[in-house]
């Protein structure tokens, strides 16, 4: 028995074909993972199904009956819904109102609040998510506003669940909670549709999988058939290295970064909290934190967009605490953002302006204040093709690039700058797998140069793949620091949501109770 | 390319839209048309009016070009304009006893280099307090037309009951291209000061810095540019060029300085920009069509009964819609936000 089948689904736009005549069916009770790179087709096929986007052919069966969705509203009442990545809740209310909006339990003319968080309480009982319901959604944490929404739909009494993305948001702990209520849902007869790239957690918690590429059905497979190899070669289309990296074959204990009791206060708030730091040559030190512990400002720090207010910044045993930032990126601080579009392009440039962006002073690229513009454009042609930039020319404006080609822009402006140090923050963030892949061994390859890599990113797999040591950073300290194999994936997240190894988190836990 | 054809399409819609407004007040818009072009290009004096027009609006217009370029919104054009003007009248009054080109030259420094200053206040305020560069020009101007009305009406001031300063030497005038119109070697400096101008954003450190902080201000800041110096350096360029308009009137038309001269040069120049697209050398074209708008104006009126009120209704029609593709781009990439991040409020 089918929950969803979809027949010969497609759904063009202007000029792609976002979706060509899929065809995606899903067991009734089953945990399906619907997998794919960015762009793939994935988010426009399940938007077809909520019927937030109608499509140009196919057919669409709910139960085994064939139905026509033309909007959400239609869709909720075949007991169908969606949880966006972006959640669509009110902060300034309250859960029990957000969850019944819509919805609303009456008594007479008025608006049952009791009711609803009666409601709410049952629905969080039976299905192990736990929320205070009088709590305004504003003040709560994103892994409860997921729980929010999940509750939302399980009121609207959905039988078919699709999440987009739901991890991307979360802390490790916070996505082991998800997966068991997923898990108690699916034993419910619950239908559930996850849209991920992620293949760890397909493996962990699908039943079966369908991968789609380029607007494709490539395939669906059953989970315990199958291998993450086999997966990402069905996504990509090639061979994909899951190895984690060897560890550096030349680590040297040459500090060339190193950050002293670094103090930074936003408003007088310390966000950085008398943080150490110490990079050697030949050596990736991967941080890893929730967002928002310190990390954003540690990179302002050590790149002079906000000086330190108390401590050092060295650089191979050299003062270079308050240093602009343009002095930073000449002594060889290499910089890639976190955030790319805002931080590290241009968008309105083209390919070649954005290449020699902070390093435009360089006496390649200018003489006598005059730009070189022969040099540049050799170069930036040079450049284009050794990081593989899928584009035009070197005249393409980055706005119109990927995701991956514009991140391989920032990188191969840094790397091809011979930086001493490279602070890389979520270097592969929104980037496909293959492109992770090519900007992992760019990183490695560097490494394996001698450079010091200060790796910041929120993924702990990229953390764990790439590092030769791990720090925690945790409210503007570090709280933990060891080679790669000192901590496992719990440990980690333990620290990274605590600030504590998970034996005294346990105690603590139990203590409360 | 395309770009070109959407903005032809603007230039044709506005005239539409204009003859529609026409036909409906019961003028007959292939008359006033006609009249207008006839005005503008019908003879060699038509012309050489028509250019005479443009100049001061290319000045202007590459002013506002300039400072938009770097992100910046310069409403002080006019400002600039008459402290530039009075520097330049100053200089040629004054500064006697110099050979006519040297002192025409001179004239010209002096004038870039108060404009300069004077738009430099707006930078500074911008990035040592903060203060938006809109409100400190839009005050600046008030300040810098005061200013020099005071000067000619008190300390300068020429004999007679015109608040005007002393006529400049005869031979730093400017020379006159197409006698007896006032049409003058100005026009070449203005249309080098946009090929300079140009240059300078494509070829030079300065205006790559510029133009990154304009398009990108965070990305350009973590590019380690200082994001102090070139806001006052595009604001000094901007001033500069803005002041170099009313040393041109004076030094080619007016032959000094008189309270009022300029007819909102400086406030045109916001739209010579607009409909330019803030290209430097876009902004000749652009300046020539509203020059010569006014330019016809004059001959609108000898001829039909239309208002010339109603070439400033077209300048305003063309506005609206060069800005019409820019805004429905903006509301379509918001829908598509709305689409797919949903409303969170």
């Amino acid at each position: 028995m089918y929950a969803v089948e979809l027949h010969g689904i497609t759904k063009r736009f202007a000029n792609t074909t976002a979706n060509d005549s899929i065809t995606f069916t899903v067991r009734s009770g089953e945990i399906h993972s619907l997998l794919g790179e960015n762009g793939a087709g994935k988010t426009t096929l399940m938007k077809i199904l909520y019927g937030m986007q109608q499509p140009d052919e196919g057919e669409i069966r709910i139960n085994g009956v064939k139905q026509k969705i033309d909007n959400p509203s239609v869709a909720i009442k075949l007991g169908i819904a969606m949880v966006h990545q972006h959640f669509m809740l009110i902060d300034s209310l309250t859960v029990a109102e957000n969850v019944v909006l819509g919805y609303e339990k009456r008594k007479g003319m008025f608006f049952d609040m009791a009711g609803a968080v009666q409601a709410v309480e049952q629905l969080s009982a039976t299905y192990g998510l736990k929320v205070d319901p009088r709590q305004k959604v504003g003040d709560l944490p994103v892994g409860t506003k997921q729980r929010v929404e999940i509750l939302k739909a399980l009121y609207r009494q959905a039988d078919i669940l699709i999440l987009d993305e739901p991890t991307a948001v979360l802390t490790p702990l916070e996505v082991m909670d998800l997966f068991r209520v997923l898990r108690e849902l699916k034993q419910a007869g619950k239908t559930i549709i996850i849209i991920t790239h992620k293949l760890n957690e397909t493996m962990d918690l699908a039943d079966r999988a369908t991968v789609l590429r380029a607007g494709r059905n490539i395939g669906t497979v059953n989970i315990s058939e199958t291998s993450p190899a086999q997966l990402a070669e069905m996504m990509v289309g090639r061979k994909i290295s899951f190895d984690q990296a060897p560890l550096s074959a030349y680590p040297n204990r040459t500090r060339l970064l190193e950050v002293r009791g670094g103090v930074l206060r936003k408003h007088h708030v310390p966000v950085l909290n008398g943080i150490n730091l110490e990079v050697h040559g030949g050596e990736i030190l991967g941080l890893a934190g929730v967002e928002g512990n310190g990390q954003t400002e540690l990179i302002e720090a050590i790149t002079g967009l906000t000086p330190l207010d108390e401590g050092q910044v060295l650089l191979a045993g050299r003062d270079i605490t308050r240093q602009s930032p343009s002095q930073m990126i000449e002594s060889g601080i290499g910089h890639i953002p976190e955030d790319r579009n805002k931080l590290g392009l241009v968008g309105d440039f083209s390919i070649r302006d954005n290449l020699i962006l902070g390093y435009h002073h360089r006496s390649s690229f200018q003489r006598f204040k005059l730009l070189k513009i022969n040099h540049i454009k050799h170069f930036a042609d040079q450049l284009r093709e050794r990081f593989m930039i899928k584009s035009e020319s070197i005249d393409t404006k980055v706005k119109a690039l990927s995701g991956g080609n514009q991140q391989k822009v920032v990188i191969g402006r840094v790397l091809s700058q011979d930086p001493v140090v490279i602070i890389a923050a979520q270097p592969t963030r929104g980037v496909d797998i293959g492109a992770i892949e090519y900007i992992h061994q760019q990183l490695i390859e560097m490494r394996d140069q001698g450079k010091a890599i200060l790796l910041i990113s929120a993924e702990l797999d990229e953390i764990r793949k790439l590092s030769d040591k791990i720090a925690v950073i945790y409210e503007g300290r570090i709280v933990a620091y060891g080679s790669r194999d000192a901590f496992d994936e719990f440990e980690l997240g333990s620290y990274m949501t605590r600030g504590k190894p998970i034996a005294e988190t346990g105690k603590e836990a139990n203590a409360d109770e | 390319m395309n770009r070109l054809v959407t903005l032809l399409l603007s230039l044709l819609g506005a005239f539409a839209c204009g003859a529609l407004i026409l036909a409906l007040a019961g003028y007959d818009p292939l008359e006033a048309y006609s009249a207008l072009l006839v005005g503008a290009f019908g003879s060699k004096n038509a012309i050489a009016n028509t250019l005479a027009k443009s100049t001061p609006l290319i000045f202007t217009g590459l002013a506002v070009a300039v400072a938009f370029r770097g992100g910046l919104f310069n409403i002080g054009a006019e400002g600039q304009l008459y402290m530039g003007a009075m520097a330049a009248a100053l200089v040629g009054v004054y500064a006697t006893g110099l050979p006519g080109l040297l002192q025409a030259a001179l004239a010209l420094l002096a004038a870039g280099v108060v404009g300069a200053l004077w738009a430099g206040i707006a930078g500074y305020m911008k990035v040592k307090f903060r203060a938006h560069e809109v409100i400190v020009t839009i005050m600046l101007n008030y300040i810098a037309i005061s200013l020099t009305n005071y000067l000619v009406n008190y300390p300068f001031k020429a004999e007679g009951s015109v608040p005007r300063t002393d006529a400049i030497p005869a031979g730093m005038q400017l020379t006159k291209l197409m006698p007896p119109n006032q049409v003058t070697t100005g026009i070449f400096i203005a249309i080098l000061s946009c090929i300079i101008m140009y240059w300078m954003f494509n070829r030079t450190v300065y205006g790559y810095e510029i133009r990154a902080i304009g398009l990108n201000e965070d990305a350009a800041r973590t590019g380690g540019i200082s994001i102090g110096k070139r806001v006052v350096l595009a604001m000094f360029l901007s001033g500069f060029i803005a002041a170099l308009a009313g040393a041109v009137e004076v030094l080619g038309v007016h032959k000094y300085f008189v309270a009022g001269f300029s007819p909102g040069y400086g406030y045109d120049g916001i739209a010579v920009a607009v409909l330019a697209r803030n290209h430097p050398l876009g902004v000749i074209i652009s300046a020539l069509l509203f020059g010569a708008l006014r330019g016809g104006s004059m001959n609108l009126d000898r001829q039909t009964d239309v208002p010339t009120d109603f070439v400033v209704m077209i300048q305003a029609l063309v506005i609206i819609f060069v800005a019409i593709p820019w805004v429905i781009k903006k509301v379509k990439l918001m829908r598509k936000r709305g689409n797919s991040v949903g409303s969170q409020s």
